[in-house]
């Protein structure tokens, strides 16, 4: 008879559940250079990722983070806090959720939308700097570009539902509703789909 | 890693009693076909019957009342889906009465049925709760009427705890003519069940949750009453569910609520106090809590309770480390994106429902037991709470610290 498996969730991710790093410390920020939050707790997830700059060479001295979340919520956003120690602001705002989802030794396929607050926050946490120090024109809007004019869907959105489980065209309209007025977007849609699909799940 | 083991989730499952257990392995060379006439068959039928006479008897009920199946599951599957028959040539009379009446703190094998016959031209009215988890009879009053075929209101709740008041809601179901089932799952072996006093058509039982075997529950259907197989095709069960018997996990099922007979009677009490126990505990030693389910009118053994700031899956991990199994209402441990349909259904926001912990006890519980959890639990709640984002500065939950 086997013994009891291991959990659903690698190693890394065990450990980092385990024993965080780079917890923000009581609820003062006023310390740090840039402040970004995403998510609500309604939804089950929400991050905050808090950062301190070398102003000279625009690197990321320290990160720090409170997470309301679950195991792979709390993992992947401490994790992330160590990945972008050292690096500078514009390599940082690059780090993709399949990035912090490697550097944990994978994570459960319904378990990636967990993980993708983290780095969304610390975006935020850039452009916060950025904005504090008057340099407004670096600061990186990302782009949104609405795909379904009928329902108000936008690139975002169906990202969103990819990262929620939407594999098929259907299973995207189950989720966003989107293209089920006029249909004009399927196309467009499909397409995006499967970007976001290759993109987050390599497939 | 922790020496101490505990299991308060004796509501999603249970070990197996010790003379289930003994008795199953004692039994575990009868091989025989119960349909069978020869020597080996008629020592596996002897046995089916057996278990089906100590389990018409736990429930106040005739053997020929009782119908053994593959699990709580299918026996709700079998009676909803007894009003879908497309000729209705089955069950005369049911084509007039097509509406099912159920509620919205159902397990999700009677949900998703319900939603499944939804598609297939039924009519499905949902109950709501209240706060507690009880259902409006005022409510129900106003929904029957003489299209409502069935009425299907689970006795106990798994995730909550909350009984129903059965014995009432039968007696108006019957009286605007339609049926009654009840999935007594949770209840069963917990508090007395007795089909007359409940005065319920249908009623299914699971054997895993009384500490018998996995595979095995029976479904009670009142003599008279018209009934159609869900697994057709034998003659097993007097035709009313086909496919040969699991002989085995029958035989544990009627040991085991003998030994629910013997053992239940002084069980509550016991239970009610560790529960007691545990609820004080925790209102003590850890601020902004919630609890769930009724206050008085529950189960003995169902402790629910929701943690503000807190995600459940995470306290569910953080427990586990410590030995001390537990199950939570969050999304993130189901796998689905929503909370608990249960906590939601009785008003509870989300976020309270994503921190939501179930501890459910069981005959071999104890106040060692529930003492090591109030020691665990308490600083497990504080850690995750210092990482959350709900209590930083301007943080939802930060005023109330």
């Amino acid at each position: 008879m086997l013994q009891a498996g291991e959990w659903a969730y690698s190693e890394t991710l065990k450990e980092h559940f385990m024993n965080p790093k780079n917890i923000l410390q009581g609820e003062n920020t006023d310390d740090f250079d840039g402040v970004g939050m995403e998510g609500n707790l309604q939804c089950g997830d929400q991050m905050m990722v808090v950062i301190k700059v070398d102003k000279e060479h625009d690197v990321i001295t320290d990160c720090q983070w409170k997470t309301y979340g679950c195991a792979s919520a709390i993992a992947s956003t401490s994790v992330l806090s160590e990945m972008v120690k050292g690096r500078t602001l514009d390599a940082a705002f690059h780090i993709s959720p399949k990035e912090v989802a490697l550097e944990l030794g994978g994570l459960p396929d319904h378990k990636i939308h967990c993980s993708v607050l983290g780095d969304k926050a610390l975006r935020a946490a850039i452009n916060n700097y950025y904005t504090r120090n008057g340099q407004e024109d670096k600061v990186k809007q990302e782009q949104v570009k609405v795909i379904c004019q009928c329902m108000s869907i936008t690139d975002h959105d169906i990202e969103d539902a990819v990262l929620e489980g939407a594999r098929t065209y259907f299973e995207l309209q189950e989720r966003t509703k989107c293209g089920t007025v006029c249909g004009q977007c399927k196309d467009e849609s499909e397409a995006l789909l499967e970007k976001y699909k290759h993109i987050h799940f390599g497939a | 890693m922790a020496d101490m083991k505990v299991y308060f989730d004796n509501n999603a499952t249970t070990p197996l009693h010790p003379e289930v257990k003994k008795e199953m392995i004692a039994a575990m060379e009868m091989f025989g076909n119960p349909s069978s006439m020869h020597s080996y068959g008629r020592e596996a039928r002897a046995n089916v019957e057996d278990a089906r006479r100590k389990v018409a008897g736990f429930i106040g009920a005739d053997e020929r009342e009782i119908i053994f199946v593959g699990s709580g599951s299918e026996a709700n599957n079998t009676v909803l889906s007894l009003f879908v028959c497309g000729t209705s040539q089955c069950i005369a009379g049911s084509k007039m009465r097509s509406t099912i009446i159920t509620t919205k703190i159902e397990h999700p094998c009677v949900l998703e049925t319900s939603e499944c016959l939804a598609h297939r031209g039924v009519r499905v009215k949902y109950l709501d709760v209240d706060r507690y988890g009880k259902i409006d009879l005022d409510q129900l009053a106003g929904m029957l009427g003489d299209d409502v075929g069935l009425v299907s209101v689970m006795m106990a709740n798994n995730e909550i705890g909350t009984l129903q008041d059965i014995d009432a809601i039968s007696r108006m179901v019957h009286e605007s003519g339609a049926l009654m089932h009840t999935d007594a799952v949770q209840a069963i072996g917990k508090v007395p069940v007795d089909v007359r006093e409940l005065g319920v058509d249908f009623l299914t039982i699971s054997a895993h949750k009384i500490y018998g075997p996995k595979g095995v529950g029976a479904l009670f259907v009142k003599k008279g009453i018209p009934y159609c197989p869900l697994i057709r095709g034998g003659h097993q069960e007097l035709g009313r569910r086909a496919g040969t018997e699991n002989t085995l996990g029958i035989l544990g099922l009627g040991r085991a609520v003998e030994m629910r007979t013997l053992e239940m009677p002084e069980e509550e009490e016991r239970l009610l106090h560790l529960k007691q126990t545990l609820r004080r505990g925790i209102e003590e030693r850890i601020d902004d809590i919630y609890f769930n389910g009724h206050p008085t009118d529950s189960l003995a053994s169902t402790l629910n309770v929701s943690f503000t700031g807190v995600e459940g899956e995470a306290i569910l991990l953080y427990l586990d480390l410590e030995g001390i199994a537990v199950s939570t209402g969050s999304a993130c441990a189901s796998g689905s994106l929503d909370p608990s349909h249960v906590l939601l259904a009785t008003g509870v926001d989300a976020e309270l429902a994503h921190g939501s912990i179930r501890f459910s006890m069981g005959r071999e519980s104890s106040m060692q037991e529930v003492e090591y959890v109030l020691d665990v639990l308490p600083p497990i709640i504080q850690r995750i709470r210092n990482m959350s984002t709900a209590y930083i500065k301007g943080g939802l939950h930060a005023a109330s610290r």
